[in-house]
């Protein structure tokens, strides 16, 4: 789910303390909260690494009483299942077609109607953003049961399309992209008119590079938010060879393999540790984007 | 002719003229400004805003399986659906276990993130960065993965939760099997994947204090809870709801996790409004139906969202 309201303002040295470290009496405290954060980063993280650690437990351990802390014989058994018995290839294949298409398409709609609204004059312009402003809280379960009508009768069901289609043009993106391109300087185009360049060209050229934080932003959060991505891909996919990973791991969670629990933890190593990667490596961009926009990967 | 009648008509055709030249300017512009907006727009008309549409239009139709293939078939059966939504018990259990999910869920992430921010804003930290993301890491994982993996925390004999407890020597319950602990477990879980979404928006809201006042309350001999309760909480008041709007609209959507951890169950105790929207439309293809009950969702979130406003808004 991806939602956008009104900009919370924010300085850029975010990461910056605001206050001068407290005054010596205030020590002990100090202390304390510094304890409950570091366990409350324990409670957030921990499960990821139970996560980890119990994907390499054989079933045998697994059901061993009083559970395990750590492997005792750490195997790659459960993650060999996913990819040999399992058809986890495909659906991780599928999940990263989808995010990648949804992503590259998202940057380039939102971004060239984000110029349009922010640089260009023509009539309907208002009209169309507050459109797009109007749709940004709607929540996606709305548009579920007419989406899934008109995939059937495109016949499109089952496919890539249905899959891609609906995410393609995000209200949230043309938001973004247009509150950065409205910080462009006008004499800049300005300057590229009167030399004759065309409207394209100062898009492609001029504003689109002097973009590329936003863009970046943009394009982090569609590709997690379509990655993780789950109701509509279980509404429009049927046909296991069109799973995407949350939609297969949800129907193994509640099928067949619903006690399997070394299998359950190695999936979902599968579909967080990409995201986990992304993420650690750009996390700068997260927090930015976040609070600039309120934008919910 | 004289030479003044010839310098009207020539000023005239130049007016004509230029006239004819802004009006290409302005056909010319038009089209580019459409240009650029025609592929969205396009693809946003086709797949969202006419779809929202239309499913208004079919929650007052009996549309099922076989209007599929052959739509002029339904029938416009009025307010029908609405009505037999109000009689449907296991509806209104779904919006009543959704509320409860909402009621309780939010207030308590708005604290948790509102703690963290305070956590981290205040304390000396070195890897300030690593709590920042280690706090941001669940927001950013697919919510079914961090179903089943909270399942799994959450079972009797097997999870981590329970393991913890008998450590003090508590016998922990089923959870998830437990009709009055099912949905608090849930609800725990939201909290934890979702206050660190939270924790960001009151980090940058805690930046727009200004310092100042915080030095002047300590001349003034405020205590730290006076200088939260008369200054960050009213300057953190459009901040807070910002988070409130956005949170609840996301948990009015309760989906995945009962979808993946108790299946609507037990006793329909974790049926959500959504999910119960997915069972009727995509288990039964009862899709007119189905639109009755996303536009009632549809209508509760925005309910909900200005009354926010109001009430965040007059305490000011």
């Amino acid at each position: 789910m991806t939602q956008v309201t009104t900009p919370v303002p924010v300085r850029p040295d975010i990461t910056d303390p605001v206050l001068p470290a407290p005054a010596a009496p205030r020590g002990r405290r100090s202390a304390l909260v510094n304890v409950l954060l570091v366990l409350g980063l324990l409670a957030l993280v921990g499960p990821f690494v139970w996560m980890l650690l119990g994907s390499l437990k054989s079933p045998q351990e697994f059901l061993r009483l009083p559970p395990t802390w750590l492997p005792e014989a750490p195997t790659l058994d459960n993650y060999a299942r996913l990819f040999n018995r399992l058809d986890f290839p495909t659906y991780f294949t599928n999940s990263l077609i989808v995010a990648l298409v949804v992503t590259v398409a998202n940057l380039l709609f939102c971004s060239m109607l984000g110029y349009a609204l922010a640089k260009l004059q023509f009539p309907g312009r208002k009209q169309l953003f507050l459109l797009v402003m109007a749709t940004l809280l709607v929540p996606g379960s709305v548009t579920l049961v007419p989406l899934f009508a008109l995939m059937s009768a495109l016949d499109l069901v089952n496919t890539y399309g249905a899959l891609i289609l609906p995410l393609a043009a995000g209200p949230f993106g043309v938001f973004l992209m247009r509150q950065s391109m409205m910080g462009l300087p006008e004499e800049l185009l300005e300057a590229g008119r009167v030399d004759g360049a065309s409207e394209w060209y100062l898009y492609s050229r001029i504003a689109l590079p002097l973009s590329t934080a936003a863009l970046a932003t943009l394009g982090i959060l569609t590709f997690l938010g379509t990655w993780n991505s789950f109701l509509w891909a279980l509404v429009a996919v049927t046909d296991e060879s069109m799973f995407t990973l949350p939609v297969a791991l949800a129907t193994f969670a509640r099928g067949q393999f619903q006690a399997d629990y070394g299998l359950l933890m190695a999936g979902s190593v599968v579909i967080v540790a990409p995201v986990l990667v992304v993420f650690i490596v750009l996390q700068r961009y997260f927090t930015q984007g976040i609070a600039t926009t309120g934008i919910k990967g | 002719m004289s030479s003044a009648a010839q310098t009207a008509t020539g000023g005239a055709a130049r007016q004509r003229a230029s006239a004819a030249v802004a009006r290409r300017r302005r056909r010319r512009r038009t089209a580019v400004g459409w240009g650029f907006a025609a592929p969205w727009t396009i693809l946003f008309v086709v797949f969202l805003a006419g779809p929202i549409l239309a499913s208004l239009v079919m929650s007052f139709t009996d549309f099922g399986l076989r209007d599929l293939r052959n739509p002029v078939g339904t029938n416009i059966i009025g307010l029908d659906n609405y009505v037999q939504l109000l009689g449907d018990p296991v509806f209104l259990q779904a919006a009543g276990n959704t509320a409860y999910f909402v009621v309780a869920g939010v207030p308590l992430t708005l604290a948790a993130g509102l703690l963290a921010a305070l956590g981290l804003n205040r304390a000396v930290l070195r890897f300030r960065t690593l709590f920042r993301v280690g706090y941001y890491l669940p927001v950013v994982t697919s919510i079914v993965a961090i179903a089943v993996i909270w399942r799994f925390l959450l079972h009797p004999d097997l999870g981590l939760i329970n393991l913890l407890l008998g450590l003090v020597q508590i016998d922990g319950p089923n959870w998830l099997a437990n009709p009055v602990l099912a949905m608090p477990a849930i609800i725990a879980m939201a909290v934890w994947r979702n206050l660190g979404f939270v924790m960001v928006i009151f980090l940058a809201g805690l930046q727009g204090v200004p310092a100042d006042l915080y030095e002047a309350s300590r001349i003034d001999g405020a205590s730290t809870w006076d200088e939260f309760r008369y200054v960050t909480w009213p300057l953190l008041r459009p901040t807070t709801l910002f988070a409130a709007v956005i949170t609840s609209i996301g948990y009015l959507q309760l989906f995945e996790e009962p979808y993946v951890m108790t299946a609507g169950g037990p006793l329909n105790r974790t049926l959500s409004v959504s999910m119960y929207l997915y069972e009727q439309g995509f288990g039964f293809l009862h899709l007119g139906y189905a639109a009755a009950i996303a536009y009632a969702l549809f209508v509760a979130i925005a309910v909900l969202t200005v009354l926010q406003f109001r009430v965040l808004r007059s305490q000011t």
